[in-house]
């Protein structure tokens, strides 16, 4: 059929199942927007900032499983919205994201909202495309949703002037793509993958290392029961929460910089690390030299860049995590589980030695209480996102994740202003599901805006606010590194967060006791509208154990023993 | 290979369309490869472009950069090998004084000859490997060159 790009646009996200875009319009999208008013087969929602707008997309994104759709105008639209694009390609998020651009005559004149929109974000996109002319519309928004979620998913940007909108051109979304260039390696190696058994069925002491690419593959359950069959204990990576659940008795927890003490130590003793989906990041491994250093690697990723990236694997295996961890399924036969009960009891004496814990305090709240105590009323009922800062790791470290796509946070970029807007986005995806938003006095403030958005479009996202009057992670590193010169990190003038909540139709609370904290918790829930819950929370509290920045992770700093001050 | 910092010759087989070689030099400035030179040119009959990237880094490097080139959407495919025939030209133009006779003798010890004359300068080329045109240039440095341009290498697997 021949329509304009704007139509084009509109039947292309129809077609590839979007319900649901997070947008701002402008001067150069227009014509896009006026084909959004006239059609009924999705949703806009309306953020108050293009970066809003994009986390909301990978909010949506990550919860659901499906590709984010974001939609922006040409020069400030867009790079709002880079924050966002750097954001999902850190955390390989499958998004789209459609910006307007000046009209190609324009092009290269410095026209009034012109910006290099494919130059800037080329080095933040998994690909990105200038469209030219309309008759390429349909192949390119075709390309877009193909590359964002197969291989390793990643966001893709689309720029379209504002002529190719109006121009007609033949539509047809039927288009077979030719991607000779693009073939993501999805099978395992079947010899490496036999070798690999063998290697888990020789060694003494392995230990699963789990990482977020599990979850992008929708291969959590399968993991659970490798895990299972094969009684060997495992690791989480900050982005894995939730891909084993908090109980089961072979989790030892999260490792890396803020990991606990047990999963540290397994990565440091352990003889074979069995590594899935994950991409050895610093704040996971801290000092290279010394990670796993008594260790054979077996490295299974999509993605073969980051196979021998940082750590050396000996069992590289390329390959889409649910794919080759099925076929580990069948090869279990040789695994003993029993053969690694010596070493699931070293496991469990580490996490007796040092616990995961916190002390309380008689005189104000301990935010990691917060993060429990939500835990324990709500579970495996809410879906949990995050801003940045020491909320976010008490979070990772706290919260009993019951399944993936639970837990929502930016780990890769560690982006302040993140999780209102993704937790709107969750909420969108996925309505049945209670949406907190764990985030801190600074980080509310890097996108509050968006209260209107949740007001408007009855979001009912619950904002916990662990205030601690400070940019907390920070003033830790400067509490324990920097003399405690807390430069630029005190918050002590704030607005009155209860107020602000409300003058956007929100509600708010203050709360300094835990029966006040229940009390509010449950009176937002009731209410179910969106709510900021300021919990007054202690001011110096640390998050441990700690490796520091570049140290090696069996070198932690330990939560002090109650009494030794 | 244990040499740390070795030269490699990379060629890579790219899509011809906009800003494929931005793709490129943007991969290897971000994350801080070396280029030492880059030529690029189209393949006769084909949607394809041929660019020889003269690069140096330790063996792991040299596979991230393979590896991460690959990982371009419009990169058909990448070869890095040792096993190559490499040839690379060069121009020079040297005052009209200096001795002809001499200099033409030279360019043909390296693939060259004189190819223009002028009033006031005459302009030679060679084409030879890289470290033979290299040589070429320091041995010219007595005739008094002043300009020198050199096309990069292209290289072809044996
Ligand atoms: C956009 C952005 N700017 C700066 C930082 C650096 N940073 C990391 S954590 C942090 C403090 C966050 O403070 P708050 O939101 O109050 O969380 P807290 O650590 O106190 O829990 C800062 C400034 C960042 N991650 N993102
Ligand atoms: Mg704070």
């Amino acid at each position: 059929m021949q329509i304009n790009g704007a139509q084009m646009v509109i039947e292309a996200l129809i077609a590839e199942g979007v319900d649901t875009v997070f947008g701002y319009p402008g001067g150069a999208i227009m014509n896009v927007y006026d084909e959004i008013y006239k059609q009924k087969d999705f949703k806009h929602i309306l953020t108050r900032h293009e970066q809003a707008a994009v986390h909301a997309a990978e909010g949506y994104s990550k919860a659901s499983g499906k590709v984010g759709v974001a939609m922006i105008t040409s020069g400030p639209g867009f790079t709002n919205a880079v924050t966002g694009l750097a954001d999902a390609y850190m955390d390989s998020i499958p998004l789209v994201v459609i910006s307007g651009q000046v009209p190609m005559s324009l092009i290269g004149t410095d026209a009034f909202q012109e910006i290099d929109a494919v130059g800037i974000s080329r080095s933040c996109t998994k690909h990105n495309y200038l469209v030219t002319c309309a008759a390429d519309l349909p192949r390119v928004l075709k390309e877009a949703f193909h590359i964002a979620a197969t291989g390793r998913p990643g966001p893709v940007h689309v720029d379209i002037p504002k002529d190719v909108t109006a121009e007609i051109a033949e539509f047809d979304y039927s288009v077979v793509l030719e991607l000779e260039t693009y073939k993501p390696h999805i099978k395992g190696n079947p010899r490496q993958i036999k070798k690999v058994m063998e290697a888990i069925a020789n060694a003494k002491r392995p230990l699963f290392y789990l990482g977020g690419g599990i979850i992008n593959a929708n291969a959590a359950y399968e993991v659970r029961d490798l895990v299972q069959k094969t009684g060997i204990p495992a690791v989480e990576t900050f982005m894995a929460r939730g891909v084993l659940s908090y109980d089961d008795a072979l989790l030892i927890g999260m490792l890396g910089m803020h990991g606990s003490y047990a999963s540290n130590m397994a990565m440091s003793e352990t003889d074979l690390v069995i590594g899935l989906g994950v991409r050895f990041d610093d704040r996971v491994t801290g000092k290279l030299t010394e990670f796993a250093k008594n260790a054979s690697v077996i490295h299974v990723d999509i993605d073969p860049a980051s196979i021998s990236k940082l750590v050396n694997a000996d069992y590289p295996i390329v390959g889409d995590v649910k794919n080759v961890v099925n076929e580990m399924l069948e090869l279990t036969a040789g695994v003993e589980s029993k053969k690694y009960k010596a070493w699931r009891e070293t496991v469990q004496n580490f996490a007796k030695l040092h616990p995961l814990a916190y002390h309380e305090d008689t005189e104000r709240l301990k935010p990691q209480w917060v993060v429990q105590r939500v835990g324990e009323l709500l579970g495996d009922s809410a879906n949990i996102s995050t801003d940045v800062g020491q909320h976010q790791m008490w979070t990772g470290q706290f919260y009993p994740f019951t399944r993936p796509r639970q837990f929502i946070s930016s780990g890769g970029l560690g982006t302040m202003g993140f999780g209102f807007p993704a937790a709107m986005g969750v909420k969108a995806a996925t309505p049945e599901k209670i949406s907190i938003n764990f985030t801190g006095d600074g980080s509310i403030l890097m996108n509050v805006q968006e209260l209107m958005t949740a007001v408007g479009n009855k979001l009912p996202v619950i904002n916990i606010i662990l205030n601690n009057n400070y940019l907390g992670m920070v003033r830790q590193w400067q509490t324990l590194f920097y003399d405690k010169r807390h430069s630029q990190t005190d918050l002590s003038v704030q607005p009155d967060f209860v107020k602000l909540a409300e003058a956007f139709g929100g509600i708010g609370y203050r709360v300094k006791t835990k029966e006040e904290f229940d009390a509010a918790l449950k009176d937002a829930l009731e209410k179910n509208i969106v709510a900021f819950i300021e919990v007054v929370v202690h001011r110096m509290e640390n998050v441990m154990p700690m490796v520091p920045a570049g140290g090696s992770l069996f070198n932690m700093m330990l939560l002090e023993k109650k009494g030794d001050k | 290979m244990n040499d740390n910092n070795a030269r490699r010759v990379v060629s890579v087989i790219v899509v011809n369309e906009a800003s494929v070689l931005s793709r490129i030099t943007d991969l290897f400035s971000g994350r801080g490869y070396n280029i030492t030179s880059l030529t690029v040119a189209p393949i006769p009959e084909s949607k394809y472009s041929r660019l020889t990237i003269v690069t140096s880094g330790s063996v792991r490097v040299i596979e991230q950069i393979t590896k991460q080139l690959h990982k371009l959407i419009p990169v058909l495919r990448v070869y890095e090998h040792a096993d190559l025939v490499e040839k690379e030209m060069a121009m020079v133009k040297f005052p009209a004084n200096e001795n002809i006779a001499d200099i033409s003798t030279l360019c043909e010890v390296y693939n060259g000859k004189i190819v223009n004359v002028g009033e006031n300068v005459i302009i030679v080329m060679v084409a030879d490997e890289p470290k033979r045109v290299d040589n070429f240039l320091k041995i010219i440095k007595r005739y008094n060159p002043k300009e020198i341009v050199r096309s990069g290498a292209v290289a072809l697997e044996r």
